[in-house]
């Protein structure tokens, strides 16, 4: 397999954007990466996406990005992988390109979540669990993390407010990033008053329904006159749909396998890595996946946070955009803004929240309750 | 409406019927059509008791549609005696009563209904052990 | 009358929800502080619960003290005045539950507050005939009260299932039954409408006694047996004063009907209320005991019925909670407004 390169990139604003359809921030993401790129197409078009059925009274979604983007009558598909579409749609790319399948593969990750009431678009992000043993029986996302986190913090002795640090970091962070959703700050005292969403997460401790999208132009060939940015590992894998039937339900084993993979591909370790945007829809995900690919031991990945390495010039710096905490989690559009966040932080474009001299970045994006990763890895330079 | 569906999981929702593998025993719930341990095709079904411990629980502010809005509502993760583990609403008690590690017994309720003119889904949920 | 072959309660489930209002909270809202109440508190169903699910546990528990594998029902029959759907049966949810079916006869019976009584009065006929080996009839409800009416103070939740089955394998057998019915429209609610209407007084002297008392003279004279025959009496329990007045007029002594007075503590569980009042005798009777039982239902009638317990009646007794286990299971709700919300009775739309 060759060499795959990020030519070019763009991404929309992310919050509750009412004057934005669906249609209108694929465009502007497509559009903004393939005139970074200064391209006008691509041999490919793959659209990362969860819930446009569902929320948008929309499907054939690659036929409608690629219409509305003016790409017929290019080859265009949508890939759905629960929150991990994007991630999922970016390995498609990527394998396209790096098999010599394709030239080149526009990647646009896109979610639309605002038009409908907030238990519509609850019971549609709940596709996502098992539908007959989850689903059924009132399990909302936020309650399958929840379930986990309680376990967790049981077994490991932690209190909630050791968590604190996952959104605080995320959203000083933010703060740097013009286009995140929530560019505030949070101090411990806000996640103390945080309101319980399905106990023990509070408010702080989730990401929020949020419209936005981002696409990438990735190529055979760098784009000329910057800093090469290269994908030199990409790897996915699955664990079991449901929660309950994990051989180990505190344990990623999905990331750890993707992670194990895409490493192997780099030939990299965890040590080697220099930020980690990972999936931090809740913060209970952010510290399994710290262990999971093998940056805290098990049981550990919350005193990363509590001890401040999770911080730009930190161990292990993640959400360094903001992350899908502050940054925002348009679902399917989320595992494209992790590359993207992770290519501008390579290009040392990240203002107050750059990673020093930042070469090496992961990205996992997490969909279901840990079901399906994809996790990749991009380094600068040569 | 879905009413073939739910026809279908009467007797994982009702009775509690998972799988045994019949080439190395394992035990599913819900039923497998291949073994998780052997990955056999073969497997027979199997009743589960209905007993188990409470391994998580989280209290629900927010709730999905259909869903009786009790107070609290409260779903769980339940490791039954016999080995599976499975997901499902607590009933019957108040958050401050339930503890992991706690004994919870199956009973059949109203899990879901849409309004007035709708279905009624009934099928397990878990409550702590009464009675003994 | 009497059975062909000789049958018997072969196992019996009871079931009340744990959540209780008190008569002083409901009383607060209408204006009602400071005249008494016919109950303290009564049951009332969690907003997950309903007649089906409590059937389902009630027949759980009576499958469990038959000791049966339940595919030997040949009947699973509901008697209740709140069905959860108007058409389409509630017993076919609890057969299936039970893993009863296919091979048995489903249906729902309405009479009121004595649908139960006469499910049970179908099942001893069908065991009775050599038509069944088991048959099972549960009287259960979720009583609702109009708000603000007075028998919201004792419109209440719960009931108990029976397996009639051969007496030989009984914990009571069935000595004689006895019905007695009139088109007496003393109690009523309109197919759409959400809550009954009643006759105040008129349910007293002319509805309620005339039945009851009617229904067990006969059932005396029919069996040649006396009040001091029996060890126990249970009757219909709408509140606490009129099985008592009925148990005196007939000649009964307080010792032997107060056991049964479950209403005492949760209210009138209307389909329920004489099973409960049964069970609650079965928890505690010993071999060789004779029980008086007489329903009633408006509409109006009652049926009666004469047990007498075997040497098997504390058998598999432990196998399923009793009737007092299930009424110190309480959760008590202060909140008038929780107990609106749970019945269904704030609107949402």
């Amino acid at each position: 397999m060759r060499d795959v390169y990020i030519a070019g990139m763009g991404q929309t604003r992310i919050g509750e954007l009412w004057d934005r359809s669906l249609k209108d921030l694929a465009v502007e993401a497509a559009l903004k990466a393939l005139a970074e790129a200064q391209a006008t197409t691509a041999d490919c078009l793959i659209v990362g996406n969860m819930l446009s059925g569902e929320l948008a009274s929309q499907e054939n979604l690659g036929v409608f990005v690629a219409d509305s983007a003016g790409l017929t009558p290019v080859e265009a598909v949508k890939v759905e992988s629960a929150c991990s579409s994007g991630g999922a749609a970016f390995r498609e790319g990527y394998l396209r390109v790096a098999s010599g399948a394709a030239e080149s593969a526009l990647v646009v990750g896109v979610e639309k979540m605002s038009d409908l009431l907030p238990d519509a678009v609850s019971s549609g992000l709940a596709l996502a669990a098992d539908g007959d043993s989850e689903n059924l029986h009132g399990a909302t996302f936020v309650a399958l993390n929840a379930l986990i986190m309680r376990r967790y913090m049981h077994e490991n002795g932690y209190k909630h407010e050791d968590f604190s640090g996952f959104a605080i970091n995320a959203h000083r962070n933010a703060a740097s990033n013009e286009d995140a959703m929530f560019p505030r700050a949070v101090t411990a005292k806000d996640y103390a008053k945080s309101c319980m969403v399905a106990s023990p997460i509070n408010l702080l401790d989730s990401s929020a329904i949020s419209d936005g999208a981002a696409a990438v132009l990735l190529s055979a060939r760098p784009k000329p006159g910057v800093r090469p940015i290269r994908v030199t590992g990409s790897g996915a894998a699955t664990d079991t749909i449901a929660v309950a039937a994990r051989k180990d339900p505190l344990w990623l084993s999905a990331a750890e396998a993707s992670a194990r993979r895409a490493f192997a591909q780099a030939g990299l370790k965890p040590e080697d890595v220099d930020l980690f945007e990972l999936h931090d829809a809740f913060c209970i995900m952010a510290a399994l996946s710290l262990e999971a690919g093998g940056f805290a031991p098990r049981g550990k990945g919350v005193r990363l946070a509590m001890e401040g390495e999770i911080g730009p010039t930190g161990k292990v710096p993640i959400a360094t955009r903001g992350g899908l905490k502050a940054r925002g989690h348009p679902v399917g559009a989320t595992g494209v803004l992790q590359i993207v966040d992770a290519a501008v932080q390579l290009r040392g474009g990240a203002g107050a929240s750059q990673v020093p001299g930042a070469r090496v970045a992961m990205t996992q994006n997490i969909g279901g309750s840990g079901s399906s990763v994809y996790t990749h890895i991009l380094a600068a330079g040569d | 409406m879905e009413l073939p569906r739910f026809h279908r999981l009467r007797g994982t929702l009702y009775r509690l019927e998972g799988s045994r593998c019949e080439d190395c025993g394992a035990l599913s719930f819900p039923a497998r059509q291949v073994c998780p341990s052997c990955s056999s095709r073969k497997s027979l079904l199997h009743r589960f008791k209905g007993a188990g411990t409470l391994w998580s629980f989280s209290e629900l502010y927010q709730l999905q549609r259909g869903y009786p809005k009790d107070v609290p509502n409260v779903i769980g993760l339940v490791k039954l005696d016999e080995g599976p583990m499975l997901l499902t609403q607590i009933t019957d008690a108040e958050p401050e009563d339930l503890s992991i590690g706690m004994r919870v017994q199956m009973v059949t309720r109203l899990i879901r209904s849409t309004g007035e003119a709708g279905p009624r889904v009934y099928g397990y949920k878990f409550r702590p052990v009464v009675g003994g | 009358m009497k059975t062909v072959r000789p049958v018997g309660l072969c196992g019996y489930g009871a079931y009340v929800p744990r959540l209780r209002i008190d008569a002083r909270s409901i009383a607060k809202i209408w204006g009602r502080l400071g005249r008494g109440f016919p109950v303290a508190e009564k049951s009332f169903p969690g907003a997950d619960e309903d007649t089906i699910t409590m059937s389902i546990e009630a027949a759980r528990g009576a499958v469990a003290r038959a000791g049966i594998d339940p595919r030997k029902l040949s009947a699973v029959w509901v008697g209740t005045e709140s069905k959860p759907y108007a058409v389409k049966p509630s017993s076919t949810v609890v057969a299936e539950a039970i893993g009863a079916t296919p091979f048995v006869n489903a249906a729902d019976l309405e009479f009121a507050c004595k649908a139960g009584s006469e499910a049970m009065q179908m099942a001893a006929a069908f065991v009775g005939s050599g038509m069944a080996e088991y048959a099972m009839a549960i009287g259960m409800d979720t009583a609702q009260g109009k708000p603000g009416d007075e028998l919201e103070y004792t419109a209440a939740a719960g009931g108990a299932a029976y397996v009639f089955g051969p007496a030989e394998s009984a914990a009571a057998r069935l000595v004689a039954s006895r019905s007695f019915v009139t088109d007496t429209a003393d109690f009523f609610r309109r197919a759409h409408m959400r809550y009954p209407e009643h006759g105040m007084r008129f349910t007293g002297k002319p509805a309620y006694f005339h039945h009851t008392l009617g229904c067990a003279r006969a059932l005396l004279e029919e069996t040649g047996l006396k009040p001091s025959d029996f060890r126990w009496a249970v009757f219909h329990q709408p509140n606490p004063r009129f099985p008592r007045e009925a148990a005196e007029e007939l000649g009964f002594a307080p010792e032997q009907f107060e056991k049964s007075l479950v209403c005492k503590r949760i209210g009138n569980t209307y389909a329920g209320s004489s099973l409960l009042g049964l069970a609650a005798v079965l928890d505690v009777a010993s071999p060789g005991e004779r029980i008086f039982m007489v329903s009633y239902g408006s509409g109006a009638g009652s049926d009666g019925f004469v047990f007498e317990t075997t040497e098997n009646v504390a058998l598999r007794r432990g196998d399923a909670p009793s009737v007092d286990c299930l009424l110190d299971r309480r959760q008590p709700v202060t909140e008038y407004a929780r107990y609106l919300h749970n019945a269904g009775k704030i609107r949402t739309h």
